[in-house]
């Protein structure tokens, strides 16, 4: 039991378990998948299409979360990168003939950039990760409307909408393209993380950004990293946000996403000190965050009350995740031994 | 002496410095933006924000952050209209306000300390929780018709002919000054500085840290609900749409005024200044006439990391300075 409950995975999955449970007993209809013209169409589906741009945050968030620091610019960079790509295949800038390729690239290329800059913000420059992130956050989504000069750009008419309609919005074998997107980075992701030192090394600074150093470890080449692999994740989430909507809107595209990433990773039971990290429970965590919206949207109440019910899961959650709130409500039946002796040496320390 | 106070006070004078360098600047550039009003009326426009900067600069001086203001003035707007709308009397509703206010930022800074949930994460919470429940009251623009309410709006304060500012000038300056004084003379004040620095040592000191830590929180929800009731004035309706991103905008005037978000370092009249600079680089636009508003975004952005920047290169020399001295003493002491 304390094994389970110790588990980095046990509460995000106990959450989406619950609201799952919840759904099937109170949500018509909520798992039925049904088939229709070779696709397949249900709740669960939705989630997992809809689920894809926030899946790719958080992955790139957990990592940047793992070294201490914190990207609050991806909002800003799926704007860009949502700008670039419909701009180029619509043909408003540059001289790319429409092609897909180009616009792929240059959006991809835009998010390395914006990452290349927070990085070197941060591990460079030693400004605090808020702070050098906050400024391509107000940034970004200005330099975004000049890409665009102020307009929201469809391209319902360019020649290669449905080939990039298919990125965010297709279905491969029945299911959403945007799946198999999600799936193929996490999978490449996790052995990065888990078959090379990359991952170990990202922990070992999260602890302990000095003795990292001190130990040999690149500290500042790990960090920049991280923040490349961020702004690549966001670019690739602005692709599948703008080409879902076959347009980019430089004002909503992304707009509080940030935040949504950060609370996954949270919610996925990494603290955001950094330190040991799962990037797992944070794609499980961005599941969770989806269920509760689909889940309001399938109940029928207004779509606006999602954040009253999101500030409750994210209290809940937080005061479960918390050891000295368990300890305080239910005793120490629900605290690992681990942290208790930590607690108890916090307290001595304090008093 | 006079290089001692320039050392001490170098980033704020930087600020200062700037704002007179862009209002001059304008002045020089554009016919009437010499005119008293246009002055005044950069304290007018965003006395809320002072308001909101100067709860943020505590928090932030802590060593924490709170991003769940913007939703507290948008809440505060949207409860005092309806209230107001349902006939209540408007002192109740200002002071319920800032009960509101204080309570929610009280139970935010008890969940950081007691169940040491992030900061960033709670008032994440804090921030969906008000935002929910405006749409809860409702999700259309309610308007305040309130005759007290709409009195304080229009009310002008005559500094001389044709120059006028508005209650809440007064008010924002007025919490300006008290903020400045509990801040540097207060035991509360000099406790937020010491938790801010380094929280172990304080709490090894015997300082109060849960006290202190729970009070800044209160204090910010405090601040933003007052900012609330001063933007209400400023718009005379409530919307649930309302200040998305003024938490940004606070914590972007803190910096630029010398805050340090690792904690320690900060003045609320540098706040002050951070959020007049982002008014008057919104005023020179307004008077070029031809740049769309979200050019001011991207200068504030550009000077947000000028003055990061800046501090950084500050600090680093202070840390030279302090290594060069300890050489020496480690030489005299070998000699």
């Amino acid at each position: 039991m304390n094994k389970l409950v110790r588990s980095r995975l046990f509460w995000p999955l106990m959450a989406l378990i619950m609201l799952l449970i919840f759904n099937a007993l109170f949500t018509k209809n909520f798992f039925s998948i049904q088939i229709i013209e070779g696709h397949l169409y249900g709740n669960v589906i939705d989630i997992l299409k809809n689920v894809a741009p926030l899946a790719l945050l958080a992955m790139g968030m957990t990592l940047v979360i793992a070294t201490g620091g914190i990207d609050i610019s991806v909002g800003s960079v799926v704007a860009i990168s949502g700008a670039i790509a419909c701009s180029i295949i619509d043909g408003r800038i540059g001289n790319f003939n429409n092609s897909l390729i180009a616009a792929l690239t240059l959006a991809l290329i835009s998010g390395l950039l914006c990452g290349v800059w927070n990085g070197l913000l941060v591990a460079k420059v030693k400004i605090q990760p808020v702070v050098a992130t906050l400024i391509l956050m107000t940034a970004g989504r200005g330099i975004a409307q000049l890409i665009t000069k102020g307009k929201i750009v469809t391209i319902n008419s360019a020649p290669k909408v449905n080939e990039y309609y298919f990125i965010g919005a297709g279905y491969l074998f029945g299911i959403p393209f945007a799946v198999f997107i999600v799936l193929i980075v996490l999978v490449f992701i996790l052995f990065f993380v888990k078959k090379t030192a990359f991952g170990l090394f990202l922990e070992s600074l999260g602890t302990n950004n000095r003795s990292s150093h001190l130990a040999g470890i690149r500290v500042d080449k790990l960090k920049l990293i991280t923040y490349v692999i961020s702004g690549f994740m966001a670019a690739l989430a602005g692709i599948l946000i703008s080409s879902n909507i076959k347009g980019a809107d430089c004002n909503n595209a992304g707009l509080f996403i940030e935040l949504d990433a950060i609370l996954a990773v949270a919610i996925g039971g990494n603290s955001l000190n950094g330190g040991r990290f799962s990037i797992t429970s944070s794609v499980v965590g961005t599941l969770v965050i989806q269920c509760l919206t689909t889940t309001v949207y399938a109940l029928g109440v207004p779509p606006q009350i999602i954040s009253l019910v999101k500030a409750i899961v994210i209290i809940a959650i937080c005061l479960f995740q918390s050891n000295q709130f368990r300890e305080a409500v239910f005793g120490r039946l629900m605290v690992s031994k681990k942290s208790k002796d930590l607690s108890a040496k916090k307290g001595a320390q304090i008093s | 002496m006079i290089n001692g106070i320039l050392k001490k006070n170098f980033s704020i004078i930087v600020t200062i410095m700037l704002f007179l360098v862009l209002f001059i600047a304008g002045a020089l550039t554009y016919k009437g933006f010499l005119n008293a009003q246009v002055f005044l009326n950069l304290f007018v426009d965003n006395a809320y924000l002072i308001i909101v900067a100067v709860g943020m600069t505590f928090v932030l001086i802590s060593g924490g952050i709170d991003i769940s203001v913007g939703s507290v003035v948008a809440f505060v707007c949207m409860f005092s209209a309806d209230l107001l709308q349902k006939g209540w009397n408007p002192v109740v509703v200002m002071l319920l306000s800032l009960v509101i206010g204080t309570f929610g930022g009280y139970i935010m800074g008890y969940m950081i300390h007691y169940y040491g949930v992030q900061p960033f994460i709670a008032t994440l919470a804090g921030q969906f929780l008000y935002r929910g429940i405006c749409y809860v009251i409702s999700t259309e623009s309610i308007s305040i018709t309130d005759p007290t309410y709409s009195f304080i709006a229009n009310y002008q304060i005559k500094l001389a002919p044709k120059m006028y500012v508005s209650i809440s000038v007064i008010i924002a300056l007025a919490m300006v000054l008290v903020t400045t004084i509990v801040l540097k003379y207060t035991k509360f004040g000099r406790n937020v500085y010491a938790i801010g620095g380094n929280e172990q040592s304080a709490g090894l000191m015997g300082l109060p840290v849960a006290r202190i830590k729970i009070g800044v929180y209160a204090l910010s929800g405090f601040c933003a609900a007052l900012g609330g009731i001063v933007f209400s004035f400023y718009t005379l309706s409530g919307y649930g749409l309302q200040n998305i991103g003024l938490e940004m905008d606070a914590i972007a005037s803190a910096v630029i005024g010398g805050t340090l978000l690792t904690g320690g370092v900060g003045t609320v009249i540098g706040s002050m200044f951070g959020v007049l600079i982002q008014g008057i680089i919104q005023t020179i636009i307004i008077f070029q006439g031809n740049l769309s508003s979200w050019w001011t975004k991207v200068a504030v952005a550009a000077l947000l990391c000028l003055f990061v920047v800046l501090q950084r290169v500050i600090e680093a020399r202070g840390q030279q300075v302090k290594q060069d001295k300890a050489v020496k003493a480690e030489t005299v002491i070998s000699k």
